[in-house]
């Protein structure tokens, strides 16, 4: 069953969620590049995921029957990054590493160099077959793991996605939970109607029609909504026989006021007044941008 | 002297897979929809939870495969080379081969031997594609004696493994002595006239065209090359010593393949005028398998007649450079 959630665990997760966000900022400002507007949408799923409802052990990363998390939409790394930092499996300062030379943390993530990610990932489309993959695998080894996949929308374009959506189905991988990250704009897109002047990569109603269609249990959420983010994960994890897909329907660039809802934010540096203007929005203001990095 | 036939390699592979999984629980099968052609079918008879069928979804399929890998499994994933390799190759290079999960491609229907498919089907460049990826080994076996023995080692070694298969049953080289060293080449036959260098099921034609070479008083060194990576350097360069005139032979693109692998090597490590006999730059088209061989040069006949030719042209003070004329 799922359990309700008080307004004290509600509160940890969004201090969770918030600090996600400033490692994201800082991170992207010390590589002077990375994707923001991705990893600023997915901050409140990937807090109540990897602070709640996934069972993992952060001092026993390739525990057997962890659950596991495959970030499909790769170049959300930084996000991802941020979170397992704060859930304790990597110093949090090794955020500042982000895509320098040998760091274990690549722009897009590399499972061969940071051991506690489940898949690498990057080039769109793939993570959600190979979470496939570890769904079935757990199945098979009677393993009662849970397998968590985040797609982008625009991700959703990419062929392979629905390969992997016709297949799941067939093997009834109610273990596999893919979380849509509907942020509503894609890097550059269609010119068009839609936020920011560009069609965005799905249209209203069409996610939760096409995941349906191919046999799937659709649950949609407000994605920046603490509370019902938790209760759609929690319930997702109740298996009725069908993999389990959530659209959750966010704000790219959420928490920083001149990068939401602004698709050139997709990946971009920012300038030093813009530092110090996120920094202070996510509740850290700085002196001087050089004491972000500090 | 012409080779007996052995057992078509999608028989061997059929049942070699099953045998090893009747013994190692984390063996699974992935097919996508040709497993009545590749054998697979025999598999799923056996070990029916283990089969996994992905439908005709190519990408995904490899994409499972590799996230099957972590969680302990072995999965074997098996289809026509076109679909199986150049297909997914993405998913290959992102999930299988950066990652180096221990994931087994098998493809099948490689070379020209496809039941008379046409271009689409016939994949010239698989070897030079998969070798020119880190971490992939890759092996062509020359026959059925082999591909049991390299499905058997793939199935105990750690990491993805590219397996070149045969539809169609091809001569047997070896007998029961043999075995297979992933990243040895081995010599098939001594001689000391010219070096001729193979791999996959052009080695047991390659061998017939020595026997033929041998009538006309031509000695050839025949060295075949099953694993193309990591590849034996020191028996290419071994073996082009012999004779310092080597001709690489390939059912296969000569771009980056067997023939790319050595005059690599050579020109790194033993400076040797190398002939390289395969297909030339083009497709492939659809005709019976006799008739493609004959078409590509790759017949035990047609190789020793190229053979001959190219030492007829040879003259001492040219034979390093322009033994074949310029096009």
């Amino acid at each position: 069953m799922v359990e309700t959630v008080d307004a004290v665990e509600i509160a940890r997760l969004e201090e969770a969620a918030r600090r996600i966000r400033v490692g994201v900022i800082r991170g992207v400002n010390q590589a002077k590049a990375g994707h923001l507007g991705g990893p600023l949408s997915a901050a409140e799923v990937l807090a109540a995921l990897y602070f709640r409802v996934m069972r993992i052990r952060p001092d026993e990363p390739d525990w057997p029957d962890r659950d596991r998390f495959i970030l499909s939409k790769g170049h959300s790394s930084i996000g991802l990054y941020a979170a397992l930092a704060l859930r304790g499996y990597f110093p949090v300062e090794e955020i500042l590493t982000f895509d320098k030379l040998g760091s274990r943390l690549q722009g897009h993530p590399d499972m061969t160099r940071l051991p506690c990610l489940d898949m690498s990932t990057g080039s769109l489309g793939m993570g959600i077959s190979a979470g496939v993959g570890i769904a079935l695998g757990c199945r098979l080894a009677g393993r009662d793991a849970r397998t968590f996949v985040m797609l982008g929308d625009g991700e959703c374009q990419e062929g392979e996605v629905w390969e992997a959506a016709f297949v799941a189905p067939r093997y009834r991988l109610d273990n596999l939970i893919v979380i849509v990250d509907h942020n509503k704009l894609q890097q550059y897109g269609w010119a068009g109607e839609g936020p920011d002047g560009r069609l965005p990569p799905a249209l209203p109603g069409e996610l939760v029609a096409k995941w349906s269609a191919f046999g799937w249990r659709v649950l949609e959420v407000d994605g920046h909504d603490m509370g019902a983010v938790v209760r759609v994960l929690e319930e997702a994890t109740v298996g009725d026989g069908r993999p389990v897909a959530i659209i959750a329907n966010t704000i790219k660039g959420r928490g920083v006021s001149f990068m939401e809802g602004r698709y050139y934010w997709h990946t971009r540096p920012m300038t030093a007044d813009e530092l110090v203007t996120a920094m202070a929005e996510l509740g850290e203001p700085v002196s001087s941008p050089a004491r972000v990095t500090a | 002297m012409t080779l007996r036939m052995g057992r078509a390699m999608r028989e061997v592979f059929g049942r070699t897979v099953t045998e090893l999984a009747d013994h190692d629980p984390r063996i699974l099968m992935l097919d996508a929809d040709t497993g009545s052609s590749t054998k697979a079918d025999v598999f799923q008879e056996a070990h029916p939870e283990r089969f996994l069928q992905m439908g005709i979804a190519e990408q995904n399929m490899l994409g499972v495969a590799a996230g099957l890998a972590t969680t302990g499994f072995v999965p074997f994933v098996s289809t026509f080379v076109a679909f199986a390799v150049v297909r997914p190759l993405d998913q290959i290079r992102v999930l299988i081969a950066q990652t180096g999960l221990n994931v087994k491609i098998c493809g099948g229907y490689a070379g020209l031997f496809t039941g008379v498919t046409g271009k689409t089907h016939l994949i010239v460049g698989d070897l030079s594609i998969m070798r020119a990826m880190p971490g992939m080994v890759t092996v062509a076996p020359a026959d059925d004696v082999e591909a049991d023995q390299v499905l058997r080692w793939a199935a105990g070694y750690n990491g993805p493994v590219y397996v070149r298969l045969v539809r169609d049953a091809t001569q047997r080289l070896f007998d029961g002595t043999y075995t297979f060293a992933p990243g040895r080449a081995v010599v098939v036959r001594d001689g000391g006239d010219v070096t001729l260098i193979s791999t996959g099921t052009q080695t047991p034609r390659v061998v017939e065209a020595a026997d033929l070479l041998a009538a006309r008083g031509i000695q050839a060194h025949v060295l075949h090359v099953p694993t193309l990576k990591p590849l034996d350097v020191q028996a290419i360069v071994a073996a082009a010593d012999r004779t310092r005139m080597v001709v690489t032979v390939e059912e296969g693109t000569v771009i980056g393949g067997l023939g790319g692998a050595v005059t690599e090597t050579l020109s790194e490590h033993c400076p040797t005028f190398v002939k390289r006999i395969g297909l030339q730059d083009v497709y492939g088209e659809s005709a019976s398998n006799d008739e493609l061989l004959e078409l590509y040069g790759l017949s035990a006949a047609r190789v020793a007649d190229q053979v001959q030719r190219l030492l007829e042209a040879r003259t001492p003070a040219s034979h390093s450079w322009h033994a074949v004329p310029l096009p």
